[in-house]
C-alpha cells in the first residue's frame, strides 16, 4: 500500500518536474523581466534614488508630493484620459468600419487589406515624423492644399487645441493590425446566423447588430482593453512629435527640454514619468508614479471586463 | 620501442618549444585605451575638430590611446555608469545636471587630483568654476563656455536705415517692427526678432537665459524661487509677449514653422530669415562654415531700459567635463582632462575651430586665438563681471523646465495672471527642492 502510495507520489512529482521544466522559459522570464522590476519599482517608491548611489528610504514623500504637491500630475492625467477616450473608440471605430468595408468587397480584397494594413508597418518614430511633416502648418502639404482652397489650416501639432487631434489621426492611420484581427472574427462568424436572420427578415442594419456584432464582441474586448492599456503607456509618438515639432533642434548631447510641446498639450502620464526619471534622474519618485499607473491600469481593465460581461458574447459559453 | 623513443623525442621537443616560448620576452603591452564621450554632433564640424585636436595629444603619449565617441547626452552617461561600462572621461552639455552628478558620485569628485597637481581653480573663471561644483564638492571642469549675444544681419539693417545694433529691450522691439517684413497675404517674410521662448533653444530656453538682461533673480539668499516678488521677471515676460503679439502669435508660431533647423546651413539667420536673433558665439564658426558671405555683427544682448550698466554682459553656460564613478584608467583619464581643460594651447586651437570660449584666464588671452571681430563681442561678454549664469540646484533642470512652462502658456495668451501664476511657479519650484532634500543628501 505504502509502496503504491510512494510510487504514485513519484510518478506525479516527475510529472510536476517536466511541467516545470517545460514553463522554466516562461517562469525564468516572468520572474527577471516582470516579477523582480515589479518588486523593485514598489521598493524605489519609498525611497529618493537618483539612479546612481544607493536609494534611501523616504517613506510616503514621494506618494505625497504625487497626490498633494505635483501640480503637472493632474495635467498629465487629464491628457492621457482625453488621449484613451477620444483615440480608442476611434481606433477600434475605424477599424471595425474597414474590416466590415473590405470584408464586402467583391474585387480586389487583397489590395485594400494590404493598403490598410500598410501603415502598422512603419515604426513608429517614422511615422510621426511624417505626420509632423504633413502637417508643418508654413509649409506641409495638407495646409498647402488646404491654402489652395481659401482656408487657412490650423496649427496641428504646433496648437495645443490640435496637438492631441493630430495624434488621434496618427493612431487612427495605424489601425491595421486590429484592422486585421477584425477582419478574421468577421469572416469567422458562422453564415448559418445571418441566413437564419435573413429568413426572419433582417436586413443588413439589424444582421450587422444582432448577428455581426455580438459574434465579434470578444474582439471589440479585446481592441478596447488593448487600445486603453497602450492609452495608458502612450508615449514613443508624443515625445518624438514634442521634439520635432517645437522647433527647438537641439544637439546630439542635448536633453530634449520640450517634452509635452506645445504648452503641455502632449505631457502624457508615461511622458512625465519618463521626464522625472531619466531628466531629473528622480527614478524613486517616477517609480512612485509608475505604481499609480499600474494600479490605474489594473483597475481600468477591471471595470471594463466586469461591465463587459453585459455585451460581450461567447460562442461556446454555457450561457 | 622504436615508437617510445618517437614519443619521448616528440614530448621532449613540445617541452623544449614551451619552455622557450616562456623564456621568450614578453611583447610589451599596447598603449591604455582611453574612451572619451562628448555630446557633439557628427552632424558638424565641432566633433570632427575636438577629435583631430584629441590626436595631437594621442600622438604626443603614446601610452594612451584615445577613442573619442561623440552625440552623446546625460541619459547615455548615465546609463553606462550604472551599468558599470561607463568610459573613461565624460563631458555633459548640461551643467545645470551637476547638482546630481556631484552629490550622487556619479561624477568622482576632483579635488585630489586638483591637490596633486597643484591645480587651483582660480585659473578659471567665476562663472566656471560655479557650474562645474555643487556644493563645494567639484567633480567637473569646464571645457570651453559658451555666451549668448545678439546676432544681427548688416544687409537688413542697413535696407532699414539701422546702423548700429539695439542696446536696451526697448531699441530692440523697435527695430525688430522695423526690420519685420510681410507678404502679401500678410503672413511674415523676415522676422526682425523672436523673443518665443523654446524656439531655436537648446536647453536653458531664452526665457532663461535672458533673465540676466533684465537683472531678474531666481532664487533669495535662502534658496527660495523668488519669481513672482521680482519685478523684474514679469516686466521681461511682459515685453516679450508684447512683442509677440505685435506679430499676432499665430502668425508667428506659422512662421517659425517653415523655418529650418537651427544646427543646419538652413538656420534661419544664416538665410535672412530673421534679422536679429539671441544666439551663442558658436554661430561664428557655422556661419563661416555654412554661409561666409552673409554680411552680420555680433553684439551684447540689449538690456532692460532700466538697467544700462548692465550692456556689455551676458549669459554664460557652457561644456562640462568629469571622469565618471568606476573609471578603469584614472590617472590616465585625469591627464586627458587636465589637458583638455587647462592646456592653453588646447584650448585656444579647439576655441578657433568651433569658437566656443576658452575656460582659463590664460587661454582667453592666448595669441594662438585667431583674432575675429564677430567672436570678440563674445570674449568681452565672457570677461565682463556682470555676466552671469542660472542656479546651479539639487533638482538640475527641473526648475527651468517649471518656468519654461508657465513662459510658453503666458507667451501664447493663455495665462492671465501673470505675477500669480510666477507665485505659483515659486511654490513648484520649491515644493520641488524641498522634495530633493528629502534624499538626504542635499545640503
Amino acid at each position: 500500500m505504502t509502496d503504491r502510495r510512494r510510487a504514485r507520489r513519484k510518478a506525479a512529482w516527475r510529472r510536476r518536474r517536466l511541467v516545470l521544466l517545460l514553463m522554466s522559459p516562461w517562469l525564468v522570464g516572468f520572474s527577471v523581466f516582470f516579477g523582480y522590476p515589479l518588486a523593485m519599482s514598489v521598493y524605489l517608491s519609498f525611497t529618493h534614488y537618483d539612479l546612481l548611489s544607493s536609494p534611501r528610504w523616504i517613506g510616503f514623500a514621494n506618494y505625497q508630493y504625487l497626490f498633494h504637491t505635483d501640480q503637472q500630475i493632474w495635467p498629465a492625467v487629464s491628457n492621457t484620459l482625453w488621449m484613451i477616450g477620444v483615440a480608442v473608440p476611434l481606433q477600434v471605430l475605424f477599424a471595425f468600419g474597414i474590416a466590415l468595408m473590405v470584408s464586402r468587397a467583391r474585387s480586389g480584397v487583397g489590395i485594400f487589406r494590404t493598403i490598410f494594413y500598410l501603415p502598422a508597418l512603419a515604426p513608429p518614430v517614422a511615422a510621426t515624423l511624417g505626420f509632423v511633416y504633413l502637417l508643418n502648418p508654413a509649409t506641409g502639404p495638407v495646409n498647402v492644399t488646404l491654402s489652395h482652397l481659401g482656408i487657412q489650416g490650423p496649427l496641428w501639432f504646433q496648437s495645443p487645441q490640435w496637438a492631441k487631434p493630430s495624434l488621434v489621426l496618427l493612431a487612427v492611420w495605424g489601425v491595421g493590425n486590429t484592422m486585421i484581427i477584425f477582419l478574421a472574427a468577421i469572416h469567422d462568424v458562422p453564415r448559418h446566423l445571418y441566413e437564419s436572420a435573413e429568413l426572419d427578415g433582417a436586413g443588413p442594419w439589424q444582421r450587422l447588430r444582432w448577428v455581426t456584432l455580438p459574434s465579434i464582441s470578444p474582439i471589440i474586448l479585446f481592441a478596447v482593453v488593448l487600445g486603453v492599456i497602450q492609452g495608458l503607456q502612450y508615449f514613443t509618438q508624443a515625445y518624438v512629435a514634442a521634439n520635432v515639432a517645437s522647433g527647438q533642434a537641439s544637439q546630439a548631447g542635448d536633453l530634449p527640454a520640450n517634452l509635452g510641446y506645445p504648452e503641455g498639450s502632449t505631457l502624457f502620464y508615461p511622458i512625465l514619468l519618463y521626464q522625472h526619471g531619466f531628466r531629473y534622474f528622480n527614478m524613486g519618485y517616477a517609480s512612485a508614479m509608475a505604481m499609480l499607473l499600474l494600479a490605474v491600469s489594473f483597475l481600468v481593465t477591471l471595470v471594463i471586463i466586469v461591465n463587459s460581461r453585459r455585451w460581450v458574447h461567447y460562442a461556446g459559453a454555457a450561457r | 620501442m622504436r615508437r617510445m623513443r618517437i614519443a619521448v623525442v616528440v614530448a621532449a621537443a613540445l617541452a623544449l618549444a614551451a619552455a622557450a616560448a616562456a623564456a621568450a620576452p614578453k611583447g610589451k603591452a599596447g598603449p591604455t585605451k582611453l574612451t572619451v564621450w562628448v555630446g557633439w554632433s557628427s552632424a558638424t564640424h565641432e566633433l570632427k575638430s575636438f577629435k583631430s585636436l584629441v590626436a595631437e595629444y594621442d600622438a604626443k603619449h603614446s601610452e594612451v590611446q584615445v577613442d573619442v565617441v561623440g552625440n552623446i547626452n546625460d541619459d547615455k552617461i548615465l546609463a553606462a555608469i550604472r551599468g558599470g561600462n561607463a568610459p573613461d572621461v565624460v563631458s555633459s552639455f548640461t551643467p545645470s545636471n551637476v547638482g546630481s552628478f556631484c552629490t550622487s558620485g556619479a561624477w568622482i569628485d576632483l579635488a585630489p587630483y586638483l591637490n596633486k597637481d597643484h591645480i587651483n581653480v582660480d585659473i578659471f573663471p567665476k562663472a566656471t568654476q560655479y557650474y562645474t561644483q555643487y556644493a563645494g564638492k567639484r567633480c567637473a571642469l569646464p571645457l570651453l563656455a559658451d555666451t549668448f549675444g545678439l546676432y544681427y544681419n548688416r544687409t537688413l539693417f542697413k535696407k532699414a536705415g539701422l546702423t548700429r545694433p539695439p542696446k536696451t529691450m526697448s531699441e530692440l522691439a523697435a527695430y525688430a517692427k522695423k526690420l519685420t517684413q510681410k507678404n502679401a497675404d500678410g503672413s511674415l517674410k523676415v522676422v526682425g526678432y523672436t523673443p518665443f521662448s523654446g524656439f531655436y533653444d537648446g536647453a536653458p530656453v531664452k526665457a532663461i537665459r535672458n533673465a540676466q538682461s533684465w537683472a531678474a533673480q531666481f532664487m533669495d539668499a535662502k534658496g527660495h524661487s523668488i519669481l513672482g516678488s521680482d519685478p523684474a521677471w514679469a516686466k521681461a515676460l511682459k515685453w516679450q509677449k508684447n512683442l509677440i503679439d505685435w506679430y499676432g502669435y499665430s502668425k508667428l508660431v506659422r512662421f517659425q514653422a517653415g523655418l529650418g533647423d537651427e544646427f543646419s546651413a538652413s538656420n534661419a539667420f544664416e538665410l535672412g530669415k530673421l534679422a536679429m536673433a539671441e544666439d551663442g558665439e558658436w554661430r561664428v564658426a557655422f556661419i563661416q562654415n555654412e554661409h561666409p558671405g552673409l554680411q552680420y555683427g555680433t553684439a551684447p544682448m540689449p538690456v532692460a531700459d532700466d538697467h544700462p550698466q548692465l550692456y556689455g554682459s551676458g549669459y554664460i553656460n557652457g561644456t562640462i567635463i568629469g571622469i565618471p564613478k568606476g573609471v578603469k584608467h584614472g590617472d590616465q583619464a585625469w591627464a586627458l582632462v587636465k589637458y583638455l581643460t587647462t592646456n592653453s594651447h588646447f584650448l585656444a586651437q579647439f576655441s578657433n575651430e568651433i569658437r566656443n570660449v576658452p575656460t582659463t584666464k590664460a587661454s582667453l588671452t592666448s595669441p594662438e586665438i585667431k583674432p575675429d571681430p564677430h567672436f570678440a563681442t563674445f570674449l568681452k561678454i565672457f570677461g565682463n563681471p556682470k555676466s552671469t549664469t542660472s542656479p546651479i540646484t539639487a533638482v538640475g533642470a527641473a526648475y527651468q523646465d517649471l518656468i519654461e512652462n508657465f513662459v510658453v502658456k503666458y507667451q501664447a495668451g493663455h495665462a492671465k495672471d501673470l505675477v500669480g501664476g510666477l507665485k505659483n511657479v515659486d511654490k513648484q519650484i520649491d515644493a520641488q527642492l524641498a522634495q530633493a532634500k528629502k534624499g538626504g543628501r542635499v545640503p
